[in-house]
């Protein structure tokens, strides 16, 4: 069984090996580079005053489903409320997805080693690794929590091994928050 | 980019007439988020006691969503926009 978080004074750690270390760093950078690379190219960057305030973002939904599930609507059945509420959020929301995974990629050595995190490091990493989770969630086509994903994919399907890095940062994440509490 | 000043709250029309009523932070059932992370984001969130937090949790796990806070229309924004910040799927709604 994979290494788990263990709580220690003021925080946690946990042991990864560097192919542990390699493949987190992988996803949570793949996942702040969406969140981040799609905001560059948003109408929110003028440069203008609106802009350096955070006040002129994007009002539209995100065409890609990880985005759309990693910055939601505010409102279900309203689009106006929702654009409304995605033109004052959406930045700070994006900022604080981009910070967790520079958290997590700042305290995680690419050679693998313990990791001993502060408290606000450990709020910062279960972030990360919920967006990490989400996003497979959404490339593997996880509908329901009872799914049995092995049996969805075949094992020549290259998805197959993300069902098994899925399941394991949830073991990760629930090792954390039993740390935590 | 024609835009309406930003500090200039809009007058709101129809259903926001009742200006007394509350608003409500509404959180939805998904197969990702752990139970145990749901409970813990409530906790911490808002300040709810475990038990609480735990039946909160439940109620979005069987019922498929759950009422997690009530207040102005700007403090639900708030509260959706920290729960998404989170991962939870918030949105906020006119309690009527």
């Amino acid at each position: 069984m994979a290494e788990s978080f263990h709580p220690i004074p003021g925080g946690a750690a946990c042991f990864f090996e560097a192919a542990q270390a390699g493949v987190i760093r992988s996803l949570v950078s793949q996942v702040a580079e969406l969140v981040r690379s799609d905001a560059d190219s948003g109408p929110g960057t003028e440069g203008d005053l609106e802009s350096e305030l955070g006040l002129s973002g994007n009002a539209e939904p995100p065409d890609d489903p990880v985005l759309a599930r990693l910055l939601p609507n505010g409102y279900r059945d309203d689009p106006e409320a929702s654009a409304e509420f995605r033109r004052y959020t959406e930045e700070s929301l994006r900022s604080g997805k981009v910070a967790s995974a520079e958290a997590v990629l700042a305290s995680l050595p690419p050679d693998g080693g313990e990791v001993r995190l502060s408290e606000p490091d450990c709020q910062l990493w279960l972030r990360a690794l919920n967006d990490v989770r989400l996003a497979l969630s959404i490339r593997l086509g996880i509908t329901d929590e009872d799914d049995d994903l092995m049996d969805d994919l075949s094992v020549s399907d290259p998805r197959s091994a993300y069902v098994w890095v899925y399941q394991w940062l949830a073991y990760l994440q629930d090792s954390l928050l039993e740390a935590l509490t | 980019m024609g835009v309406a000043p930003v500090e200039v709250e809009q007058p709101r029309t129809g259903q926001d007439a009742a200006l007394d009523a509350p608003w409500v932070t509404i959180v939805w059932n998904d197969p990702v988020n752990l139970m145990k992370y749901v409970t813990y984001v409530f906790q911490r969130v808002f300040g709810y006691p475990r038990a609480k937090a735990e039946k909160l949790m439940l109620d979005v796990h069987h019922k498929g969503k759950a009422v997690v806070s009530s207040g102005t229309r700007e403090a639900m924004e708030r509260d959706a926009e920290t729960l998404h910040g989170y991962g939870l799927w918030a949105t906020v709604s006119h309690d009527s």
